[in-house]
């Protein structure tokens, strides 16, 4: 169970690394939330990594 | 007003580092290391401020000024996931090792990791040739934006003193305990003006929509002005903390590696809340100043500054860029001394393995050291040309081209000193021959195809360090099992 958990979590950081390559949004300048759907994207990411990061250091610190 | 606002500031940064010595125990491991005795959230602003420097408040705005929105995902939310990532996998055992062995710098880990004192040598070398441009664009940076706020009142030799001489008093007297006391209130300070900055000019700008109605569209998507690839490439330019000697120091000073969690989980929050201002204020300069060129694009938010909040916030915004400057300079400048004492002085006076000096003298060669570090900087900075200024992302291009190293000591049994010689050569040649041909070309990617330098170096520098370890022979079985089975 928790090597299952751990490439879970390690699968989820590969993950985060490709969507940090957001070509969706490459060519758009739509405005979301008062902010340019690119930058407000990227806010969201570092967000993303810091809840990823929470999940990682719990997971890692409770193995240890 | 702008003058009185930096001096305050700079008597407080200096009162707080000469209060730190208090603390202060009078042995190498407190002076370089703080003896291993740092909390959570001063490890997390010591961390977030030394890797921070001017360029995320100056330079930040002025890529995005050029090229928009896109320069957010370039530079700092790549950092907001592999700088934590380098901390919980690389920074947590380093400190573990650290701890275990007494080591306070990287060359003595590498040194006796694979049993060399020449790769120890040649790893010093090229670790405090490439941090030496590093402090140059520090003090430069630092006496230039004063020059720029105060419109020359003070000229920039006497800025550039100013933050040397600040700094050099707090860590000579203070050493590692008084910068990391001095970082958390700096980055803390550089944070909350940031914040002030952007909230005040955006007001006086008429609101946040309207200013950014009246930018050109093309900046507001990253198409036009950021190649995929070069997206890609850039997120190797981060994994240069995993080398930097300054935070490898910083990474040491923790209480227990549990202080690792929440700057480990915050790091990318606070990567957010500094470069969005930036990043905003830098693409809404091009509403009022649309024809700025060359290096005057760095110039974009002391000019914002000075059209829509002159006096005291110019002020907050000259000690906002004190703080980013000096929670860099100071623990480079440590590092540096400390490299100088453990890693040449100390090892070269012991006889027959014994220590020759006591602590209270590692103490006084490190402040000697960091005495000269600075000095020196600050003279080469009066000569050194503006052009410097690009030497940054070849500084981070090397350390991040010596990345495989660490990983190497940390996860592969099998990694041999040649294979590790043979890649810090791999990374010199290549380093070297991108560095001569193109630095003076902005925003150079390999054959214009947005694949940045650092991505090949690492590449290379990993396929030698794999090849050259397998060919030749590894270190005692003695050395493994200290470092992988105890």
């Amino acid at each position: 169970m928790k090597t299952t958990h751990r490439w879970i979590l390690y699968l989820l950081l590969v993950v985060l690394f490709i969507l940090h390559n957001d070509f969706w949004f490459w060519g758009t300048s739509q405005i979301v939330l008062g902010l340019p759907v690119g930058l407000l994207y990227h806010i969201l990411f570092c967000f993303a990594a810091s809840v990823l990061m929470y999940s990682l250091v719990k997971f890692m610190w409770r193995e240890k | 007003m702008i003058l009185a606002v930096l001096i305050i500031y700079l008597a407080l940064v200096l009162s707080l580092g000469i209060l730190s010595h208090k603390f202060f125990r009078n042995t190498g491991e407190d002076y370089f290391v703080a003896s291993r005795n740092i909390s959570w959230f001063m490890l997390l602003m010591s961390l977030f401020g030394t890797h921070m420097t001017a360029f995320s408040i100056l330079g930040a705005s002025g890529e995005a000024y050029r090229k928009g929105i896109g320069v957010f995902a370039l530079m700092a939310s790549s950092s907001a996931i592999i700088v934590p990532c380098v901390f919980l996998f690389i920074g947590t055992r380093l400190w573990k090792i650290g701890k275990k062995f007494g080591y306070i710098t990287q060359v003595q880990f590498f040194r006796d990791r694979w049993e060399s004192n020449s790769l120890g040598l040649l790893l010093f070398i090229v670790l405090v040739l490439l941090l030496i441009p590093y402090l140059l664009i520090g003090v430069m940076g630092g006496g230039d934006t004063i020059s720029k706020i105060t419109e020359n009142a003070i000229p920039q030799w006497v800025g550039g003193l100013l933050i040397s001489a600040v700094v050099l008093c707090y860590v000579t007297y203070s050493g590692m305990r008084g910068t990391a006391w001095v970082n958390t209130f700096q980055t803390l300070v550089f944070m909350i003006l940031g914040g002030v900055t952007f909230v005040v000019i955006i007001y006086r700008m008429g609101g946040f929509s309207t200013a950014l109605s009246k930018v050109d569209i093309s900046l507001l998507r990253q198409a036009d002005h950021i190649k995929p690839l070069e997206l890609l490439t850039y997120t190797c330019i981060p994994l240069s903390v995993g080398m930097f000697p300054h935070i490898f120091s910083h990474c040491l000073t923790a209480k227990d590696v549990s202080t690792f969690r929440y700057p480990i989980i915050l790091y990318p929050v606070c990567i957010a809340i500094v470069w969005v201002p930036s990043v905003l204020l830098g693409i809404l300069g091009n509403v009022d100043f649309p024809a700025l060129k060359g290096p005057e694009v760095n110039t974009v938010l002391i000019q914002m500054i000075r059209q829509y909040a002159p006096g005291i916030l110019a002020g907050f915004l000259g000690a906002g860029v004190f703080a980013a400057i000096m929670s860099s300079l100071d623990s480079q400048t440590l590092s540096l001394g400390s490299m100088f004492t453990n890693d040449i002085v100390r090892p070269y006076l012991r006889k027959g393995g014994k220590e020759q000096m006591t602590e209270k003298q590692q103490v006084w060669v490190g402040r000697l050291f960091v005495i000269a570090i600075i000095s020196i900087t600050y003279i080469i900075s009066l000569i050194a040309k503006p052009s410097i200024f690009r030497l940054a992302i070849w500084s981070f291009t090397g350390f991040s081209g010596l990345f495989p190293i660490v990983v190497a000591a940390l996860f592969w049994k099998g990694s041999t000193k040649h294979g590790v010689l043979a890649s810090i050569f791999s990374v010199i040649v290549l380093w070297l021959y991108f560095f001569l041909r193109y630095w003076q070309t902005s925003g150079y990617s390999v054959g214009g195809t947005g694949i940045m330098p650092v991505a090949i170096i690492i590449f290379v520098s990993t396929l030698t360090l794999i090849i050259v370890s397998l060919l030749t022979k590894p270190p005692s079985s003695e050395t493994i099992d200290r470092y992988f089975n105890a």
